[in-house]
């Protein structure tokens, strides 16, 4: 194989396929390396994206999608619940399926794809990152680049590596753990989210139809509440109560980044996307999109640094600008939400749900069901004002991703 | 110093997000941890979400 590329990709995920799709596409000669022995698999993930958010990057097609979802509905400690008039629909994705079409489309632009391939170190000279280091099938591999772009998900070892602060806070990371279950009898147009104390402390509990009597069911509890709660034993009660005659076809946990992203995601001949750089959306969780907005931003900016013959970090730091535009900045706001919301008791919960029932089905937006939930805890009411002033409508596109 | 049962880990990378000297390090289906770098401080152990992790004194 080549010993020079003009940019290398860690990690294999919705990030990295991305990126080096984008970088290759603006002309790049490009290297992407995934540890495990396929691209997909294993797929920790309940795999909802919304329809808008999905289509940023590529077009909706029926052989990665699962199912169509209509609708999101809300369920409150005591079992009341309400469902969120939108005219925008989502999709359950078939991860699987959906990162091997990223894959393609990095393989089709030209970009070299190499799996089973374990990145354990990075090149330095004189500051700056100029390729990595490489394990594959027992052999060690020595590559060089202009760029390289981190995007190893969660556990972001590259960024620490590369001089940056990845690690994450206890409490802004969720614990998660999901099955896959079969025989379940629901409504497969809606999912659900159930936001309670005593279901996932710190999180929420999802039930995401995937078509054919089956559901991925999981829930995540704040990383702060892992000395006391253990997320499985959770998930076991949750799915006795709910689902008593299913089946388990499939486990899987993850850890997911609920904060801001990282102060610096940029270094010389460096660029960290994804949930490595923590550009996960911290109040929903979902990262599928928000990873690819941040992965196709990384892989533009690349391949022109690329062109120029650029590659300082004050070059690369046009994808953090381009970043913050696009996402960055919400999630600052959807942080504090995520902070707010989780200071709520069941019992706040349980009232905001009868304040928002009361209200007529097409007055159920957003908006009001916010004002229905702070109304329970005014004193926090003036942090969200200050968060509501210029933000409403990037708080109902937040719903979407 | 922590305990692996390694039977039990699926190589989800939490406890590697949250370990502040970098200690862990995964593979496809292999976890180490590097006994002289950890200091003890049990955050793995906390965020595991199937309890792979145990502190022994
Ligand atoms: C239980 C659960 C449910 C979720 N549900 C949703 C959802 O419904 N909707 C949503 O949008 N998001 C969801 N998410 C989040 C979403 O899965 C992630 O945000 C998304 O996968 C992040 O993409 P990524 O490319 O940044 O990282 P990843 O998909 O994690 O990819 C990183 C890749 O890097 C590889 N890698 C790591 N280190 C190395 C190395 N040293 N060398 C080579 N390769 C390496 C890994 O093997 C991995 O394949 C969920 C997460 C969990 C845990
Ligand atoms: S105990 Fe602390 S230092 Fe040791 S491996 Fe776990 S998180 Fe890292
Ligand atoms: S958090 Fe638990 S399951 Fe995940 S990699 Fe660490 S030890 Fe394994």
């Amino acid at each position: 194989m080549k010993e020079k590329f003009d940019v290398v990709v860690i990690g294999g995920g919705p990030a990295g396929c991305v990126a080096a799709w984008h970088a290759a596409k603006g002309g790049a000669s490009v290297l992407l390396l995934e540890k495990n022995r396929s691209i997909g698999p294993p797929v920790r993930c309940a795999e909802g994206v919304g329809d808008d958010g999905l289509r940023l990057i590529v077009e909706p097609q029926p052989f990665f999608i699962q199912n169509r979802l209509e609708g999101i509905r809300f369920i409150a400690p005591n079992g009341s619940a309400f469902e969120i008039e939108t005219e925008k629909h989502g999709y359950i994705l078939n991860r699987n399926v959906f990162d091997f079409y990223l894959a393609q489309l990095a393989a089709k632009e030209g970009a070299e794809i190499r799996t089973k391939a374990y990145v354990d170190s990075l090149l330095l000279n004189e500051g700056r990152i100029t390729g990595v280091k490489f394990q594959a099938l027992r052999k060690s591999y020595s590559v060089e680049s202009s760029i390289v772009i981190g995007a190893d998900g969660v556990e972001s070892r590259m960024g620490r590596m590369a001089g940056i602060r990845t690690q994450l806070k206890m409490k802004d990371v969720e614990s998660c753990i999901q099955y896959k279950l079969a025989n379940v009898d629901m409504d497969t147009l809606i999912c659900n989210l159930y936001f309670s104390r005593e279901i996932s402390p710190g999180g929420y509990a999802w039930v995401f139809p995937t078509g054919e009597g089956t559901a991925n069911v999981g829930l995540g509890i704040s990383g702060e509440y892992g000395k006391r709660y253990a997320p499985k034993d959770l998930l076991d009660r949750f799915v006795a109560r709910l689902f008593p005659a299913a089946s388990v076809l499939a486990i899987t946990v993850g850890g997911v980044p609920v904060t801001q992203t990282l102060r610096e995601i940029v270094k010389p001949g460096f660029m960290l996307a994804g949930d490595a750089a923590r550009q996960t959306n911290p109040l929903s969780g979902g990262g599928i999109v928000s990873g690819m907005i941040a992965g196709k931003l990384a892989g533009q900016v690349a391949a022109e640094a690329v062109q120029k013959g650029n590659f300082s970090q004050n070059a690369l730091k046009e994808y953090e600008k381009r970043w913050y535009k696009a996402e960055g900045n919400y999630h600052k706001m959807y942080y504090r939400l995520k902070e707010t919301i989780y200071k709520l008791s069941d019992d706040d919960l349980n009232r905001a749900t009868q304040a928002i029932l009361k209200l007529p089905a097409e007055k159920r937006h957003i908006i009001n069901i916010f004002k229905a939930v702070l109304f329970q805890k005014p004193s926090l009411m003036f942090d969200v004002m200050i968060l509501f002033k210029d933000h409403v409508k990037n708080i109902i596109n937040a719903l979407g991703k | 110093m922590i305990i692996i049962k390694e039977n039990m880990c699926d190589f989800c990378g939490a406890c590697v997000a949250v370990c502040p000297p970098d200690a862990i390090e995964l593979r496809e289906a292999e976890i180490r941890i590097d006994e002289d770098t950890c200091t003890d401080c049990k955050l793995c152990v906390y965020v595991c979400p199937i309890d792979t992790l145990e502190y022994a004194a």
